[in-house]
């Protein structure tokens, strides 16, 4: 389970129509408590691909470090990355399943044609073979 | 000992901790050493061949070791390794033209392709450009969609809004027995991207309409018509002429099939072909006729190879002419399809400017709307002869006058001789050149259009006429099998 303040996920989106037809990307910060997550911040991060940005996101190491030092300013984890998929489903790619990293929610929002629509969250299956859904409900606490 | 730092998402599997102490006097001394101690870490720093993963960077202090020694970097007490991710994803790929979009995967999976002269990268990248829209997942869809996907067409379309039937499973080779109930995309979603992860699916989960036709058709390159019925190949081909995209043509029945490319900037269109459906219920469908399971994967096929050819812009496409398939003969033949300057749809002069109601058109349901002036729908009590009949009245030298009611561009086609060649639509102001006093038979190419006619002249006086069952294909069929089937 995992929980995102509404305010958060909108947040989300908006910077999904902001970017389209390129992906956004960016980290998720928040705390892991009985088994379930806590989202409590969202961070933008430039979207470093030289190529494709409508089909790809990069995060820098360097902009990844950054999202480390945030968390831990603010007594957090980074506990997982968004993106968004312009004019296409919520799903994972399999890119991003070869791309992935256990542990995480990758969190990704559907843009068609600059709007942005679904959303859905996915962790890696711990043979890194397929992404599982991971369900989400909406929290009131943080949130930007 | 070195220090090595991990990110968040690997720390669980080294008990949580952000930094662990690990011996080695190179990088690849000290990440051995981490990963035999936390095993969990193996699988997410390595791929399979036992390299480090693309998206894995390797920091030694503050400088990323592909500007050192990489993996042979040498290390000493007191230096700190971090482990940082690059993070990377995206949706499937679409892609422009340029073969340096093909990754090495892809590049490794297209191989046999990329070595042919008239693929090559450029070709490739082509095919990942390519958008393809399949109307229909069935027998014609499923060889076609397999094949297109494996290619590595980029963007595949796929209309259909069934679910799975066993019944399908004899020659819809895209489902499997585990899918029977299940929706057809999403049993295809799963099959076509085991095949190649690479294409990027749209699935139209509806049936193909005037409402919705031009807005699904728009955003692909080529039209790849799998469909099994008469108003929506019709539809299929209006839209394809009307938005100017290639529509690549098959259709099958019991052994037999055709294909041909219509709708291309200088060729013909379907309509050009057949400019008027035949009556409702003359041509059975696969379901009531029956199709020899084989048959969808040959013409399906065709199709496929048709569509890749158009997206690379290779070789000679099957534009102007139509292939004639018979499975039982294992026959190919050719007809020559000329574009019909009076074409109502791809002709200088359309009347056909937007899609129209294909069901009144095709006389499903409603009454005709096509502009013959005879109603449909077919008389089926008019007087017939079969085509053995006619055979032993010409062969006695009875005397008795053939009416052609087929058009023109059928007449070269295929002729039965000495007839009197009047279009159906031409029939009412024709009906001088008719006696009331002769035998007359009347035919078209499988006995519908010829049917309505009949009941036109009974209706005008004329007693002694009868229509041809079966039309000039059943002719061709048992009489003379030097006539061609159309």
């Amino acid at each position: 389970m995992i929980e995102l303040p509404a305010g958060l996920v909108e947040a989300i989106r908006r910077h999904g129509a902001a970017t389209y037809p390129e992906e956004c990307c960016g980290g998720l910060l928040g705390e892991r408590r009985n088994g379930s997550v806590l989202v409590r911040r969202a961070e933008p991060v430039p979207n470093r691909g030289t190529e494709l940005r409508q089909r790809r996101y990069t995060i820098d190491p360097l902009d990844y470090l950054r999202l480390e030092r945030l968390a831990g300013e603010a007594g957090l984890s980074v506990v997982g990355i968004y993106h968004s998929h312009p004019d296409h489903p919520a799903v994972p790619s399999e890119f991003d399943r070869e791309h992935a990293l256990p542990y995480f929610h990758y969190l990704i929002v559907a843009v068609d044609e600059g709007r942005a629509g679904d959303f859905a969250c996915w962790v890696l299956s711990e043979d890194r073979k397929s992404f599982e859904r991971a369900p989400h409900r909406f929290g009131d606490t943080g949130g930007e | 000992m070195p220090k090595i730092f991990l990110p968040t998402p690997l720390r669980p599997f080294a008990e949580g901790a952000a930094s662990v102490e690990a011996s080695g006097s190179t990088v690849s001394e000290a990440l051995e050493a981490l990963v035999s101690r936390y095993a969990g870490l193996r699988a997410h720093l390595f791929d399979g061949s036992g390299k480090l993963r693309a998206f894995v960077n390797v920091y030694k202090n503050d400088e990323d070791i592909r500007h050192l020694d990489r993996e042979a970097t040498g290390l000493a007490d007191g230096d700190t390794l971090s482990i940082v991710p690059s993070i990377a994803g995206g949706s499937p790929p679409a892609a422009g033209l340029d073969p340096a979009t093909l990754s090495r995967e892809e590049l490794q999976r297209y191989a046999r392709h990329l070595i042919l002269p008239e693929v090559g990268p450029e070709g490739q990248a082509k095919l990942k450009a390519g958008r393809v829209l399949l109307v229909g997942a069935g027998g014609l869809g499923s060889p076609a969609a397999l094949y297109l996907a494996a290619a590595g067409v980029g963007t595949l379309g796929l209309v259909d809004f069934d679910v799975v039937d066993e019944s399908n499973l004899h020659r819809q080779v895209l489902f499997g027995t585990s899918d029977v109930g299940r929706s057809k995309l999403a049993a295809a979603a799963a099959r076509l991207s085991d095949v190649n992860p690479h294409v990027r699916l749209v699935p139209f989960e509806e049936r193909l309409t005037s409402e919705n036709a031009l807005r699904i058709l728009r955003d692909f390159d080529v039209v790849a018509d799998g469909t099994d019925n008469f108003p929506t190949r019709y539809l299929v081909n209006d839209a394809c002429v009307l938005l100017g995209k290639p529509n690549v043509y098959a259709s099958i029945f019991r052994f037999e099939g055709q294909a041909s490319v219509f709708a291309t900037k200088d060729g013909p269109c379907y309509r050009c072909l057949y400019a008027e459906p035949p009556p409702p219920g003359l041509v059975p469908s696969c379901a009531e006729g029956g199709v020899l399971g084989v048959l969808p994967g040959l013409l399906g096929v065709i199709q496929a190879t048709e569509t890749v050819k158009l997206l690379l812009g290779a070789g000679e496409p099957l534009v102007g002419r139509l292939l004639l398939v018979d499975a039982l003969a294992m026959r190919f033949r050719e007809l020559r399809v000329r574009k019909n300057p009076d074409c109502v749809v791809c002709g200088p002069r359309p009347t056909v400017t937007r899609l129209i109601d294909y069901e009144a058109f095709c006389g499903v349901g409603a009454s005709n709307a096509a502009s013959s002036g005879i109603v449909q729908p077919v008389h089926a009590h008019v007087p017939e002869l079969s085509v053995e009949e006619l055979k032993a009245l010409r062969d006695r030298g009875e005397k008795l006058v053939l009416v052609d009611v087929r058009e023109p561009r059928e007449w070269a086609i295929s002729d039965l001789g000495d007839s009197v060649k009047i279009p159906l639509g031409t029939l009412p102001e024709s009906l001088e050149k008719l006696s009331k006093d002769d035998e007359i038979v009347v035919y078209c190419r499988t006995g519908g259009r010829s049917g309505n006619a009949v009941a036109f002249l009974l209706e005008h006086g004329f007693e002694k006429v009868r229509n041809l069952a079966g039309g000039i294909n059943r002719w061709a069929d048992r009489i003379d099998k030097s006539l061609p089937r159309y």
